[in-house]
């Protein structure tokens, strides 16, 4: 019998214990207790309405009404074929599948990490380096605070796990798939995603989210990172859902001392998406680099909350986030820059563009910065536009055709953002899938 | 090789043309000069094909096709290019990148075989030399944080590298040192041939020192109200344009 949960509260808390009696009977004890500490979270949450501050330009109804339920046919339907569709071409990583949140091995590529390196499905490790899962799991992505994460942290199944021991620079990137399919049902799937990089190491990790049909589904999201002292990671995030799904994401990380990282939001599926980007700056001499795009077309809603927490001195972060919004979509980028009391010396800046390309396209950008400490430096910026016309006209009067001309600029404003991904080949798989989502955008007519 | 007759235009419904009359003929080279808002500019944008410009009577034939109808890329592949006033800075898009694009879209049009990326780049070299360009140039965005000097020698670098038949300079010589205003009419000069023909916008006469117009014409409210050799020039220079 499938889990089925009608879209009410209740019913999210009161399938909890029948979620932990059918497939969590072999789990610690830990992390049954965390699942029940959770669900009690989302219990006197709820999902967020319009009247939460936080939650203002993004509509949960349709959510609310929603039923969805936990998937069961396990990973039939997705062929290796499928799976090497979805790869980058030229690539050498590791690869690691998910169908509807639970781990593929027999479509997964694990190989050797390399000495001391692990990377498994995040069961695996709970199995089996119980202690050091412990150790992180959930202490990031606060569940008392965050429906969404309470949510996910009640019903995860699996998810990916990376952990690079000190001083070790792991070259390859990881590739971790997650593919959702249709099981006759909208699915509640939630993957739990846990990197763990240690002091003065590295490492590359792409989460990539692809759906093998346009069906209707609910997916929540929660990815936790610790970034060592003086450790280096590249973190991707690459969403491509069914354009009926409901998208919920929090990338929450955990930077300390002189730590650096690079997040690379990629959103083009879903129906309503909300990406919730959150480092916290613990330690002297971070730096974040915050890099987003987002596509809309159609009626997708896509909402981007970024919220950067610089709660040590001298740490640099930079956000920048470009949308481009066709037809009636919606985005939202709300940039919130909390500088902490003691925070001196911080240097964070905001820039968020957005270009419409219809008349009934529509963007709310709302910058925020909340700053106990006179010794910073922050600055944000917005700018919401039509593409260009006197640049148009300038190539046209060169002889390149206005088709063109509109594909020329508008692939010189995605790549402001894709052009800082240092893994050649999936920027180059990007900038090809946005260029064929532009050519279908103007297909009518000579582009004018 | 070009003809305007009677050309009439409007922005938001003010006009602005009112009756603009001027034949240029192969190897001619005419130059427009007149005061602030005479309509200088105007006739420039839309001999390039302007949208927000309203031809409403007249007509312009370009090599005894009429041009109206044409779209500003077909009628840049026909062979008219614009030096803007302001040319138009593109954040993202590499100098090289438009050149090469618009090089190739013109040689479409004329079913040639697009040019491969070693041709251009020798053609691209051979003509920055001669105009003093640096060939980092090339890579930079078009014209994004470039110096005004810089931006008006990249508006002829593009025109020698595009070779058109007919070349309309929109002031760029204003703002101009004078280093830069004589690299920019040896550009200028080292076209002009038998089949191409310039007009060339001003306001001043001092471009005219080094560009030496076959005829020159004083344009005031919309038309042209007076035209002559090159000596009118030096009799604006001296009474300026409050006796027309």
């Amino acid at each position: 019998m499938a889990i089925v949960f009608d879209g009410t509260r209740e019913s999210y808390v009161e399938g909890l214990s029948e979620f932990l009696d059918s497939g969590q009977k072999d789990a610690p004890e830990w992390v049954t207790t965390l699942r029940r500490e959770a669900i009690s979270g989302f219990a006197k949450l709820g999902f967020p309405t319009l009247s939460d501050e936080e939650w203002r330009f993004t509509n949960l109804e349709a959510l609310r009404r929603g039923s969805f339920s936990i998937a069961e046919n396990g990973i039939s339907g997705v062929s290796r074929k499928s799976v090497n569709s979805y790869g980058f071409p030229g690539l050498d990583c590791l690869r690691l599948v998910f169908v509807n949140g639970r781990f593929a091995s027999s479509l997964s590529d694990t190989g050797d990490a390399g000495e001391g390196i692990l990377v498994k499905s995040l069961s695996e490790a709970i199995s089996e380096q119980g202690d050091l899962v412990k150790d992180h799991l959930a202490r990031y992505a606060d569940y008392e605070k965050d429906a969404f994460i309470s949510l996910n942290t009640s019903y995860f199944e699996d998810g990916v796990f990376v952990y690079v021991p000190d001083g070790t620079v792991f070259e390859k990137p990881v590739h971790v798939l997650h593919v959702s399919t249709d099981e006759g049902r909208p699915l509640f799937i939630n993957p739990r995603n846990l990197i763990i990089v240690g002091q003065s190491s590295a490492a590359k990790v792409i989460e990539h989210y692809v759906s093998a049909s346009q069906s209707v589904y609910f997916s929540n999201v929660v990815t936790e990172v610790v970034c060592g002292e003086n450790a280096n990671l590249e973190h991707y995030r690459l969403e491509f859902e069914s354009q009926k799904a409901f998208n919920f994401t929090t990338l929450r990380v955990n930077q300390q001392k002189n730590s650096n990282i690079a997040s690379h939001s990629v959103l083009r599926g879903g129906a309503i998406v909300r990406n919730n980007v959150h480092p916290v700056l613990g330690g002297e001499g971070c730096n974040s680099d915050i890099y987003g795009l987002f596509m809309s077309e159609g009626r997708q809603h896509m909402d981007n909350f970024m919220r950067v927490e610089h709660a040590s001195p001298h740490c640099d972060s930079r956000q920048f986030y470009n949308g481009v919004l066709d037809d009636r979509s919606k985005g939202v980028f709300h940039g919130r820059i909390l500088v902490h009391e003691g925070a001196e010396k911080t240097d964070a800046k905001q820039t968020n563009r957005n270009l419409l390309l219809s008349d009934t396209a529509q963007i709310d950008t709302k910058p925020q910065l909340e700053i106990y400490n006179d010794d910073v430096k922050c600055t944000h910026g917005a700018t919401i536009g039509q593409m260009d016309e006197e640049a148009l006209f300038y190539l046209c009067s060169r002889g390149i055709p206005m088709r063109k001309a509109k594909i020329i600029m508008l692939r010189a404003f995605t790549n402001e953002t894709l052009e800082h991904m240092s893994i050649d080949p999936v920027r180059e798989t990007l900038e090809r899938a946005v260029m064929k989502w532009f050519e279908q955008r103007l297909e009518n007519g000579d582009g004018r | 090789m070009l003809e305007v007759k009677n050309l009439h235009v409007q922005v938001d419904d003010k006009e602005i043309l009112k009756g603009m009359d001027i034949t240029v003929a192969p190897g001619e080279v005419h130059s427009i000069m007149g005061p602030n808002g005479s309509g200088k500019s105007t006739l420039a944008q839309v001999l390039a094909g302007r949208e927000t410009y309203e031809v409403t009577e007249g007509e312009i034939t370009f090599q005894g096709k009429d041009i109206l109808d044409l779209e500003p890329e077909e009628r840049a592949c026909e062979g008219i290019f614009l030096a803007f006033q302001y040319p138009v800075e593109i954040p993202g898009v590499a100098n090289t990148y438009l050149l090469r694009e618009a090089l190739n879209a013109k040689r479409e049009y004329r079913d040639e075989k697009p040019l491969k990326h070693v041709e251009f780049g020798k053609l691209a070299k051979e003509k920055m030399k001669a105009l003093g360009i640096d060939e980092d140039l090339l890579k930079r965005s078009v014209n994004a944080g470039f110096s005004g000097g810089e931006k008006k020698r990249n508006e002829i670098f593009q025109m020698q590298i595009l070779e058109p038949t007919l070349a309309v300079l929109d002031e760029t010589d204003s703002g101009l040192d004078i280093d830069a205003l004589k690299i920019v009419a040896n550009g200028v000069n080292s076209m002009r041939d038998s089949g191409r023909s310039f007009i060339v916008i001003t306001h001043y006469q001092r471009l005219l020192n080094y560009i030496v117009p076959d005829f020159v014409h004083v344009m005031v409210d919309g038309k042209i109200v007076r035209s002559g050799g090159k000596e009118l020039a030096h009799e604006l220079e001296e009474k300026g344009y409050a006796g027309f």
